[in-house]
């Protein structure tokens, strides 16, 4: 076994045995428990009042996007927290002497908790995400559009975020690592905003100054393009919800994210090859 | 450092000495110059497989259990399956874990996280062991397994580089030591091997001047640095003088040479220089406790 999948494997073994995964299954259960009943009635009162079936279809839509923009939530807290101390935490401790004085590279050790990492929190977005879309499908018989394209952005937005949570602790320390982190996902989300707004108003200085930010860190953006897709286009033109963006993200923002955790990636990479641990 | 060889690396704290075996590990970059293990250029992969480590404070991975921690840095030495398990046993027998394999590292007293970290410092068999203050903050029994350790692995002809201040320990376990100060080498000394010196205190009375310099027949004079005047009055008549003599034999011809000359002998003792003197010898007086 590669160095990489030594360390990736103590990660998710770490996670499991510090009851990280437990906690996530229980917080994710209780999230789609609380949800479920919450549909349930929504879904009963739209069944009773609502005739139409595309009027109706259109408000399981808008139930099912509010459970995702929930589980995104969720999903990107856990993205960025889970990782935060892994390596500033080994580094202050010590730990990661005995680990790093074995025959292995230094970026064995970045990647491998990145990978085990990524691991658990897909595990956690995929669990939420199905969990969602499978309580709207059992319950209404419903299914969102555009799958296909929204659960790989929603998986990507989470990649982003693990990736710059071990990116900045290759150097900072968790807390630095976390204020950083958070503080880009937060300029995101304001960017974002900005930017929908700036786009209703007409106004193109407020959408120019919403896209800068989402090219600052396009986690945000990602959730945007994944709702977009997952609603009819009726829905998305007539902007119908409010995850009906005035501007939808171009897919070259995709290109841009994953270049960006790319780049972020290896900045910490070598970083972390040069540094005193 | 030689082959086989138990190296000990001496300074005060702050001098450099964990700083230098990281270096050596690959752990902290060297800002200059160039330093080579077995025989290939620091942080070399192939070399640090032919290393073991115990570093001090011994802080490692405690959600896993002993077994696991081992199995753990097997895997990272690229060791596999039952050659591993069979090595494992092997190592938790020599360090007397077995009873203790099943439980947490979190849960472990100080001294049986030493053991543990030298188990795995010992697991892929390696021709060089480092070990950083390895006894630091143990009790008697922790230091002497320490020793015994250290006695075992030159008899394989394992060499180990031991970073300490704890003289004693050197003293008994070390072949050579290097003196290290605010990051230099300031001093190097063979403790086996080599003729031992004695270090003479002679207490006299009515020795002319001019005779002083006849005893450098006998050894060394060496100036009277650590004990200080204001003991004088507490030491008894005489002038008190020092020399280093290279071997017993020469005492009976000194005191001999000394009534012969007419002067009171007071006392005369020989001792063996411990290591601690040369230590604070070899630091001089300017040394603050780092």
């Amino acid at each position: 076994m590669s160095p990489i999948l030594v360390i990736a494997r103590l990660t998710v073994h770490e996670a499991v045995r510090r009851r990280v995964l437990v906690a996530g299954l229980i917080g994710g259960a209780a999230f789609l428990a609380l949800y479920a009943t919450g549909f349930h009635f929504m879904a009963k009162d739209a069944q009773a009042h609502v005739t139409n079936p595309m009027q109706r279809n259109l408000l399981f839509n808008l139930f099912t996007l509010m459970g995702l923009y929930a589980a995104n939530f969720l999903s990107a807290m856990a993205a960025v927290l889970l990782p935060l101390d892994s390596l500033p935490g080994e580094i202050a401790s010590g730990v990661v002497q005995t680990v790093a004085s074995k025959p292995v590279r230094r970026a064995d050790i970045v990647l491998g908790k990145w990978l085990g990492y990524l691991v658990v929190v897909l595990g956690y977005v995929l669990l939420l995400t199905i969990g969602v879309l499978t309580i709207v499908r059992v319950r209404a018989g419903f299914t969102p559009p555009g799958l296909q394209l929204g659960i790989p952005l929603q998986m990507l937005e989470a990649v982003l975020l693990v990736s710059l949570s071990i990116a900045w602790g290759t150097r900072f320390s968790t807390i630095t690592s976390g204020i950083a982190v958070f503080g880009l996902h937060g300029v995101a989300f304001i960017g974002n905003w900005v930017e929908q707004i700036g786009t209703i108003l007409g106004n193109g200085t407020t959408r120019y100054v919403g896209t800068i930010a989402s090219l600052i860190m396009p986690s945000e953006s990602l959730w945007t393009l994944a709702a977009s897709v997952m609603q009819p286009a009726l829905m998305r033109d007539m902007r119908m919800s409010p995850f009906s963006p005035a501007s939808v993200p171009s897919v070259a923002m995709i290109w841009w994210a994953v270049g960006y955790l790319v780049v972020a990636l290896a900045l910490g990479l070598r970083y972390f090859q040069r540094r005193q641990l | 450092m030689a082959r086989g060889e138990v190296f000990g690396f001496l300074g005060p704290n702050g001098a450099g000495k964990t700083t230098s075996l990281k270096m050596l590990l690959g752990l902290v970059p060297p800002s200059g110059g160039e330093a080579r293990l077995l025989g290939a250029p620091i942080g070399d992969r192939a070399a640090r497989a032919r290393v073991g480590f115990l570093p001090e404070h011994f802080r490692f991975h405690d959600w896993l259990t002993g077994r696991e921690f081992l199995r753990l840095h097997g895997h990272l030495y690229g060791m596999r399956g039952s050659a591993l398990e069979r090595r494992m046993d092997e190592l938790l027998d020599r360090v007397d874990l077995h009873d203790a394999a099943s439980r947490r590292v979190g849960g472990y007293s100080k001294g049986m996280l030493q053991r543990i970290g030298i188990a795995q410092a010992l697991l892929n068999d390696p021709a060089v062991v480092f070990l950083d203050e390895p006894t630091s903050g143990l009790d008697p029994l922790g230091r002497l397994l320490v020793r015994d350790l250290i006695a075992d692995l030159r008899a394989r002809g394992t060499s180990v580089f031991l970073n300490s201040h704890l003289l004693g320990e050197v003293e008994a376990t070390c072949d050579r030591v290097v003196f290290l100060k605010q990051g230099r080498t300031v001093q190097e000394l063979a403790l086996r091997g080599v003729p031992e010196t004695l270090e003479v205190v002679v207490r006299v009375e009515g020795l002319a001047p001019a005779d002083e310099a006849g005893l450098a027949a006998f050894g060394t004079l060496v100036a009277d640095a650590l004990e200080p005047e204001s003991e004088a009055a507490l030491l008894g008549a005489g002038r008190r003088l020092r020399l280093r003599v290279d071997s017993e034999d020469r005492l009976p011809a000194l005191a001999a040479w000394l009534i012969g000359r007419g002067a009171a002998l007071y006392e005369m003792r020989a001792a063996r220089r411990s290591l601690e003197s040369m230590f604070l010898e070899v630091m001089g007086g300017d040394q603050r406790p780092g």
